[in-house]
């Protein structure tokens, strides 16, 4: 196991860029003077790494705001969309991710996956009765919950690509290979850059404990369990085959095993093909 | 507290014969307290003739609050004589720029340059200190308590309320009230709306009862329908404000740089008559123009 240097890590994704997809979609709209400012978003929430970097910018100490801005529309409201705009096109100027990482990794599943398990998260919010003002936080939750794995794919590509085929070998828990290799699990990278950035600690805790439920936090649940009906679904593929919900077993809040709560959301294929659309467009 | 308009015109200065008797020099507020500190708010064209002014009475302390970085707003800073002047205090006070992660020593070194300028910002002969402030801390000069807050417009925008002497000034800066980027039978519409109603409250709370409202007022309403979006509100936009804040005083200010005077006044008798027995007077903010709280 080598660990990992918690400084060079956090000092590596301050320049670590954005998906191709997004950053080219940044450029061109950033290019245009009529575009939307609902499609910025759009592209914007689409991007686990871009919205992280936005976030973090927002709720830094400097802007002291009463509360933490745990969505990019939020953020809009409160500094403008030509600042957004301008913070995007910073992102866009590092860069893209690079497809193939030595890791291995595939980000395209990646995206997929972490944008399936965001608009699941805001469904189930919606399905509890969450207020509309926070249903943008669910899915926000929702799209970086797995953000630690790309800064692996990038920063330690030898460790994650050993963790991720013992995974896939032993068909078991991705979690416990990362430990095994790098020392620490994507959660707890995830936890560690959301804390260095001041993100809102809902957020902080829903990328932490992503991996189980406790009734504790409706947004940490709700991204669990998005989690896990992406992965049943196959909606893309994050490097875990591993779902942590017994066939059978009821799941709380919604009182309904996997399959069933699945049936009672109705058809999810166009959760899928919209994400789809989006990578491929 | 008493304040004195040295430039009222939006974007650019306009020099000439149909802008001489409400002015031609872009933005800056002199607010003076009971006990003589001097408040400068933005350093538009209008802060140089403040600063010849200012000759006559040296050595002086200033403090001069930026709202945002815009030309418009900071273009005077090098031609503030007492800058160049030793014995005087210049402290300037404005945000974090959150793209370039500046302070706001940027507002006098972008322009401090060869290139731009003679002088280089090692030349200048007054003290000159710089503070990076944040929304919703205040800042205390003698009596007089400055507070800025995060306003919408295309750049970081502050608006700061001063509280001093018992009376109170809300300035905006270039404001343009949020709107609604979704249309009402989309989805994300209500989530947003809340958003901006949530702010919206804040930014009242912020102007709630002082005694001199002053608003960024470019446009009619009628101009603005091709305007939504450039960072700027309108006469109307001002009003439903000053109403909702429960202001006594409302300027309206940034006056647009093509307009005539006449064509002001035009505009502010339609607004006097669409707007009868409002409890606040209603003001065009007028360069040199002296008000007493």
């Amino acid at each position: 196991m080598t660990a990992i240097d918690n400084e060079e890590l956090i000092a590596f994704v301050e320049k670590m860029p954005a998906f191709p997809k997004s950053v080219q979609k940044v450029v061109q709209l950033t290019s245009d003077v009529n575009a939307s400012a609902k499609e910025i978003v759009r592209v914007i929430e689409s991007d686990p790494v871009m919205t992280v970097k936005i976030l973090k910018v927002i709720n830094s100490a400097f802007y002291g705001l009463p509360k933490k801005i745990t969505s990019i529309q939020r953020a809009v409201v409160h500094i403008g969309l030509n600042t957004i705009k301008n913070l995007a096109l910073s992102v866009a100027a590092m860069g893209v991710l690079n497809p193939t990482n030595k890791a291995g990794f595939n980000t395209q599943d990646f995206l997929l996956h972490s944008l399936t398990t965001a608009s699941i998260s805001r469904i189930l919010a919606e399905k509890l009765g969450v207020k509309a003002s926070e249903c943008s936080d669910f899915f926000v939750a929702g799209l970086i919950h797995d953000f630690g794995k790309i800064v692996f794919a990038e920063f330690d590509p030898v460790n994650f690509k050993l963790a991720l085929e013992k995974s896939a070998i032993g068909n078991s828990s991705l979690d416990s290979a990362e430990i095994e290799f790098m020392g620490i699990n994507h959660a707890q990278a995830g936890r560690l850059l959301a804390e260095k950035w001041e993100l809102d600690i809902q957020l902080i805790d829903a990328i932490d404990h992503h991996h189980s439920i406790n009734n504790e936090s409706l947004l940490k649940d709700c991204v669990f369990v998005a989690n896990q009906i992406s992965k049943k679904l196959q909606f893309g593929f994050a490097g875990n085959p591993i779902i942590e919900i017994t066939p059978g077993e009821l799941i709380p809040r919604f009182e309904l095993s996997l399959d069933d709560l699945i049936t009672s959301l109705g058809d999810l294929s166009n959760v899928r093909s919209e994400a789809l659309s989006f990578i491929n467009s | 507290m008493k304040l004195r308009f040295w430039g009222v015109r939006g974007s650019i200065a306009t020099p000439g014969p149909t802008t001489v008797k409400y002015g031609g020099n872009t933005t800056c507020i002199e607010v003076t307290t009971d006990n003589g500190e001097i408040i400068i708010l933005d350093a538009g064209t209008g802060i140089n003739p403040l600063g010849q002014k200012l000759l006559k009475q040296l050595p002086v302390t200033a403090h001069i609050f930026i709202t945002h970085t815009h030309w418009d707003h900071i273009q005077g800073l090098p031609f503030f004589s007492p800058i160049f002047i030793p014995g005087n205090e210049i402290k300037i006070y404005g945000g974090l720029d959150p793209v370039t992660n500046e302070g706001i020593e940027r507002a006098l070194g972008v322009q401090l340059q060869y290139s731009y300028f003679p002088i280089r910002e090692a030349e200048l002969n007054a003290s000159v200190e710089y503070n990076t402030i944040k929304p919703g801390e205040s800042i205390s000069i003698g009596e007089a308590k400055i507070t800025p807050i995060l306003l919408s417009h295309p750049v970081l925008n502050f608006g700061y309320r001063i509280d001093c002497d018992g009376q109170s000034i809300f300035f905006t800066g270039d404001y343009e009230p949020i709107f609604n980027i979704y249309e009402p039978d989309e989805n994300e519409y209500e989530e947003y709306q809340s958003f901006i109603d949530q702010k919206n409250q804040q930014i009242i709370t912020a102007m709630q009862d002082v005694n001199a409202l002053i608003i960024d007022s470019s446009y009619t309403s009628e101009e603005y329908i091709i305007k939504k979006g450039w960072g700027h509100g309108t006469y109307n936009s001002a009003i439903k404000l000053a109403k909702q804040a429960k202001a006594k005083k409302l300027f309206f200010t940034h006056h647009e740089p093509t307009r005539t005077d006449e064509q002001l006044e035009v505009i502010y008798k339609q607004q006097l008559n669409e707007n009868p027995n409002t409890e606040f007077e209603i003001i065009l903010a007028k360069e040199g123009h002296d008000i007493l709280l």
